[in-house]
């Protein structure tokens, strides 16, 4: 049984309430922080952690809020990014809705370290009933004084606000949240300059993901050495994983980084394998943005070494064999499932919610989605399959912000290790075309 | 641009906004914007029209035009008048992987409507929508800011009948959301 630093107290009774989570130990961080360190302290020691934002980049926490400007007079502002909207991940929602106070302490030990008067916490609109857990825990804070004028007599003042948004993938990426949050459309925007230079309202900003704030909380309490001593090499500390799709038991689960992809899929502690005992087909290891692998290659790197929870391990190989730790949106399909038709649905989903900024997402992702649903419908030919790789060739690397890329990666890597499927799909589409592409429900039924 | 009803928040609505008003820095009000257009949608029937906008935009002091162009970027806010309960079921990914496209075919035949239409007797719409957060408990829908979840035909089939006696509507920012 792994260690668990943010889920340890998750299944207690009533943890949501401020008494029982301070009951537990919650806001005494926060205590230690105000009370005994410096806030260049409290950044010293997330960077020793070696904690790496947990949104999906993967980029080293302590280092980003190094980046943060500091001209007299001027208000700083810590962002939290809770828009969670990278499918096949929910670990925000689940943390947020179950132990919300651990991220509100970790938004104001933030905001101590950084220098932030206000914060807000930017959580998608669908997660409305989530901003309600997240508003009570909120006035909870204020009441007892942990949030508003000098916080456990400390003489750090701190006021966080909630703000939901109305249904954006792209508001996930830092500036599209950032124009958001100033109530525009959410359009990325050009970088540099970078929100710890010119962020919300044009002051010094950090973003960080929900997961990652939390993890603030358990850096101060033991220490960053302590956190930086869990994982693998720079894979430091813990790490939720949404674990979805063809499993026996999907859930959100706390991982020491550094568990064996192997076991993470098989062992009882998390999937607990696949169901109705079916063989493994592909995984997509990090949210739907990073590149899909067949079973053989996620289980084992080229290398034929054993595939770890890790950013390296995952990455190892680069982009021939490998992918990416990602959001940790981890999901699982069985033998049954089409890989094109899968293809398809989050090209769908990229077109979708592409912002229309810039014309290489705009369009290609368009085309993409159309030329898969011809492909499905079985009037494919197979150089559209080389269309295809053309055209996400030519998306990937060239648009403001990453969901260019993320958009380009799931059709690169489908073609990559599954080109045979295509070809199949081109040869005999007009048969398969009526054939079950992916699990059916009445399937249940008739079992 | 209006029609002939007349757009106004309750005293009730009016404070939450001057409360939400209140969390941003001066100057730095229309950051509320997005906020506000949910409290409209819920005030006024569900949708969000020109008249509804314009009271939110009366409000911030912005121009008309800066509410119209970020209630049609976003994917919650409706444009057109919605049923009573907006039935949104998610299509993406993990909900896909395990039978989504069945849950909406089932619901299109059960209500007798397309995805994007209403029922005749305002009570349902049908929607789908990408990820929702909730692939650990796929398939699922929302309605109303609540979530339902591993769902079968049978449970969707119960849920249809439950919204239809209880014949109420079901907006994002309702009070008893929470049950803790």
């Amino acid at each position: 049984m792994g260690r668990k630093l943010l889920l340890a107290n998750d299944h207690i009774e009533g943890i949501r309430k401020l008494d029982v989570y301070r009951k537990h130990g919650g806001y005494s961080s926060l205590e230690k922080a105000l009370k005994t360190m410096t806030p260049d302290q409290v950044v010293e020691e997330v960077k020793a952690s070696g904690l790496r934002g947990r949104g999906g980049a993967g980029f080293p926490t302590g280092m980003k809020w190094g980046f943060i400007a500091k001209p007299a007079g001027v208000p700083r502002y810590v962002v939290c990014n809770a828009d969670e909207s990278e499918p096949g991940t929910f670990k925000d929602r689940y943390l947020m809705e179950r132990i919300p106070h651990l991220l509100i302490e970790g938004m104001i030990a933030s905001s101590y370290a950084l220098g932030a008067r206000t914060s807000y916490i930017y959580i998608r609109g669908e997660y409305f009933y989530v901003a309600r857990i997240l508003e009570q825990a909120i006035a909870e804070a204020y009441e007892a004084g942990l949030l508003g004028k000098n916080i456990m007599n400390s003489g750090f003042d701190h006021d966080c606000h909630v703000q939901v948004g109305a249904g954006a993938y792209i508001c996930g990426e830092e500036t599209a949240l950032l124009e958001s949050l100033e109530g525009k459309r959410g359009n990325p925007r050009i970088k540099p300059p970078f929100p710890a230079v010119a962020g919300l309202y044009g002051c010094p900003t950090v973003v960080n993901n929900v997961e990652t704030i939390a993890a603030v909380v358990p850096i101060i309490k033991d220490g960053g050495a302590a956190y930086a001593a869990i994982g693998v090499g720079k894979s430091t500390g813990t790490k939720l994983i949404s674990a979805s799709g063809h499993i026996n038991k999907p859930g959100v689960y706390e991982i020491e980084l550094g568990v064996p992809v192997e076991e993470f899929i098989y062992s009882d502690e998390y999937c607990g394998g696949i169901r109705n005992g079916k063989k493994l087909k592909a995984v997509v290891a990090g949210g739907s943005s990073v590149p899909i692998l067949p079973a053989d290659l996620i289980l084992k790197t080229a290398n034929g070494e054993s595939r770890l929870m890790t950013y390296e391990s995952l990455a190892d190989g680069g982009f021939a064999s490998g992918t990416m730790l990602g959001s940790g949106g981890f999901i699982v399909m069985d033998e049954d499932t089409s890989v094109v038709k899968n293809l398809w649905n989050f090209t769908r989903f990229y077109h979708h919610e592409s912002c229309g900024q810039c014309s290489p997402c705009r369009e290609g992702t368009g085309w993409m989605e159309k030329i898969l649903h011809k492909i499905l419908d079985g009037n494919g030919t197979l150089s559209d399959v080389d269309l295809l790789w053309d055209i996400q060739s030519k998306i990937e690397g060239k648009t403001i912000c990453p969901l260019g890329d993320a958009a380009a990666w799931p059709v690169a890597s489908a073609i990559r290790h599954f080109r045979s499927e295509f070809e199949e799909y081109v040869r005999n589409g007009k048969s398969i075309k009526d054939v079950k592409h992916y699990f059916r429900l009445n399937q249940v039924a008739e079992a | 641009m209006s029609d002939n009803k007349e757009y106004k928040f309750s005293d009730e609505t009016l404070a939450t906004a001057q409360r939400i008003i209140r969390r941003y820095p001066e100057g730095k009000e229309k950051s509320a914007l997005i906020p506000l257009l949910h409290l409209a949608q819920a005030e006024f029937d569900g949708w969000l029209s020109p008249g509804a906008m314009d009271c939110v935009s009366a409000l911030l002091k912005i121009q008309p035009i800066e509410a119209y162009e970020v209630a049609s970027f976003y994917s919650m806010f409706n444009l057109k008048p919605v049923g009573k309960c907006v039935i949104e079921v998610c299509r993406t990914s993990s909900c896909w992987l395990l039978g989504a496209e069945d849950i909406v075919r089932h619901i299109e035949k059960k209500l007798n409507i397309h995805v994007g239409e209403t029922t005749k007797d305002g009570m349902f719409t049908l929607k789908t929508v990408e990820c929702l957060g909730s692939c650990g408990t796929a398939p699922m829908l929302q309605c109303g800011g609540d979530y339902y979840e591993n769902l079968t035909f049978d449970k969707v089939d119960n849920l249809l009948e439950k919204m239809k006696s209880e014949d109420k509507r079901r907006v994002y920012t309702k009070d008893d959301m929470i049950n803790i």
